[in-house]
């Protein structure tokens, strides 16, 4: 019971970089392996804010997500557009835009490493203890997932209740026909990223509220994101939730049951799972 | 009877007579540009087999440390009992499995799986490895000692890029790479015309993954001491990919053109300027995506073309 409540309370992070990732790939096309830098950028924010200036991390997210969001905007337009532009073909973006993000992770994470050296880092916010069915768990961790919630409910309303979000779904389901109904795929494809890179980062500041991390861990998160991604099906906001949970419980069953040295053996496991019987998601339907 | 034409014919002595030259190299000099020359060579041998596979398919494959890791490690656990070239062998049989089962997951899916996947396939070898290795012996590293010298190790490594070369070439002429050229241009019509896209792929990783592997184990009496983090090190994944689409891979000798000038550069910020290893690879990501899409190779093809179309537009306005 406890394994399944801290898994559960865990993949509500992992559901927040999830969806960041599924955006940027099931909408904008790129296949953002730098997300991971983006998380962890957001993680060292969120800690100099509380350090530096005493803001609560919940506070922050207000600061952080709008400075992800324009952020990501800017890489898009400026680095990744005019891939989209030269790209003859679905693949040839797929391979550019790979190498493109490889690029930057690099990149962000050479700079992060300059800036903070490879040591771990971690604050205290709210670590009290915080009963769910009679076991105890860390308030920080129970508060990121209601956060994580609210954010995750917030997305899922925008996408399937508004006009804006249907265009995002349209651009989702086929760039092609979505400009025969008047939509500016281009816009909606930037609007895609950035808003992708607002909830990573949110993420980010949310999980270091309780974990303690490091400039050069970010390649782990995009690992699993990209895993969850695909669990859950490209583009597919249930799925990507979902899969986050089912990782989530994964991990933290196989780390206090067998070695906390084999989660990623664990992801994998999951991973060659899905692709050798559903590698479409899991509520994706079979294409011909 | 295979026949060769008189190009092939120069191409090979030319290359035969390279080769004897580069064997010379340890006579000269026994200290900084004996190991530069392993180096070198290793990545040479590296990024050559990694573009066998990844050149035609446009698929970024970064199991590279996973293979390597394994070729160093069937000469660790077994150098006292077996002798080192049924090992080197070994660690190529080994990598060519894994590669099997990598691709038979993977290669049956569309690119996009197969990267993601050999992304983190180091880590997972190296965890599966230390844990089986917690399980089974209290220690974590294991002790290579052999007679092998540097000398021993470049001239191995030496031979292993001609064998890349001459497979990379043979496959060129055989069933399999005019499969692969089509699968390169068009998968669809590959599959059309009735060739197996998914066999033709795994075969070819396998190929490519067995030659890493037998890198892989040559180096390791290299390390004397091997532990997992430095077996499964997922930087040479990402060094060979950048030194590779440096140079280009429209060509069997294109990777060359990048490992040259970026092993010596690499070397020298790692040991100049260690922390800023990161950014020099991100900004080597960046310029091959930007300003080098086809590689150094791929670029001077163009400029060569651009040079010969102005003539030719000259005679024809002669002619007219």
């Amino acid at each position: 019971m406890q394994i399944i409540v801290t898994g559960i309370l865990l993949g509500g992070t992992y559901a927040l970089i999830a969806l960041g990732l599924t955006l940027q790939y099931g909408v904008a096309r790129i296949m953002n392996l730098a997300n991971g830098e983006t998380f962890v950028a957001a993680c060292f924010i969120a800690f100099w804010l509380f350090t530096a200036m005493q803001i609560n991390p919940l506070v922050g997210l207000v600061i952080i997500a709008p400075a992800a969001f324009a952020i990501n905007w800017a890489i898009y337009s400026v680095l990744l557009k005019p891939l989209v532009d030269r790209a003859k073909n679905r693949g040839m973006l797929e391979v550019d835009s790979i190498l493109a993000t490889f690029g930057l992770l690099f990149l962000l994470q050479g700079l992060m490493l300059l800036a903070f050296g490879g040591s771990y880092f971690s604050y205290t916010f709210l670590a009290e203890r915080f009963m769910i069915l009679g076991n105890p768990f860390g308030l920080n961790r129970v508060v990121a997932f209601v956060a994580a919630v609210v954010i995750a409910v917030a997305l899922y309303w925008f996408l399937y209740r508004t006009r804006h979000g249907t265009a995002v779904r349209a651009v989702a389901v086929d760039p092609n026909s979505a400009k025969l109904v008047a939509i500016d795929v281009a816009k909606t494809a930037a609007f895609a990223f950035a808003l992708g890179g607002a909830l990573t980062a949110c993420g980010g500041a949310l999980l270091s509220t309780f974990y303690t991390f490091n400039a050069s861990m970010g390649v782990v998160f995009t690992m699993k994101a990209l895993i969850i991604v695909i669990m859950g099906g490209v583009g597919d906001v249930r799925g990507a939730v979902l899969a986050a949970l089912i990782l989530g419980i994964t991990e933290t069953a196989v780390a206090s049951l067998i070695d906390p040295g084999l989660t990623i053996a664990a992801t994998y496991a999951l991973f060659i799972i899905v692709l050798l019987f559903r590698p479409q998601g899991m509520f994706g339907r079979q294409t011909t | 009877m295979m026949r060769l034409d008189n190009t092939e014919i120069r191409i090979g002595f030319f290359g035969a007579l390279a080769v004897a030259a580069l064997a010379t190299l340890p006579l000269f000099s026994q200290g900084y540009y004996l190991s530069l020359g392993v180096n070198l060579m290793l990545y040479a041998a590296l990024c050559t087999a990694w573009s066998l596979f990844s050149g035609p398919t446009h698929y970024i494959s970064l199991a590279t440390a996973a293979f390597f890791g394994l070729g160093t490690y069937t000469v660790g656990l077994w150098v006292d009992h077996v002798s080192f070239p049924l090992l080197v062998l070994g660690g190529g049989l080994v990598a060519a499995g894994l590669a099997a089962l990598v691709g038979l997951a993977t290669l049956r899916l569309s690119g996009v799986y197969f990267v993601i996947f050999t992304l983190g396939l180091a880590e997972l070898v190296r965890q599966i490895v230390s844990w089986t290795q917690t399980k089974v012996s209290t220690r974590m590293g294991l002790y290579v000692f052999t007679d092998f010298t540097e000398v021993h190790i470049y001239w191995m490594l030496l031979a292993l890029t001609v064998a890349v070369f001459v497979t990379g070439w043979l496959i060129g002429r055989s069933r399999l790479g005019f499969a692969m050229k089509i699968i390169g241009n068009d998968e669809t019509v590959a599959r059309h015309v009735g060739i197996d896209t998914a066999r033709a792929k795994i075969l070819l990783f396998m190929i490519s993954g067995a030659f890493i592997g037998i890198a892989g184990a040559i180096s390791a009496p290299r390390y004397a001491y091997i532990e997992p983090p430095s077996a499964f090190n997922p930087m040479i994944s990402f060094l060979v990919v950048i030194m590779a689409l440096l140079g280009g891979t429209k060509r069997l000798w294109g990777p060359l053109v990048g490992v040259i000038p970026f092993t010596i550069l690499f070397d020298q910020v790692s040991a100049q300027f260690p922390n800023h290893t990161p950014i020099v690879m991100g900004l080597a990501f960046l310029a091959i995506v930007y300003l080098l899409p086809d590689g150094v190779t791929g670029r001077l093809e163009q400029l060569r073309a651009r040079m010969k179309r102005p003539r030719e537009k000259l005679g024809e306005e002669v002619r007219a």
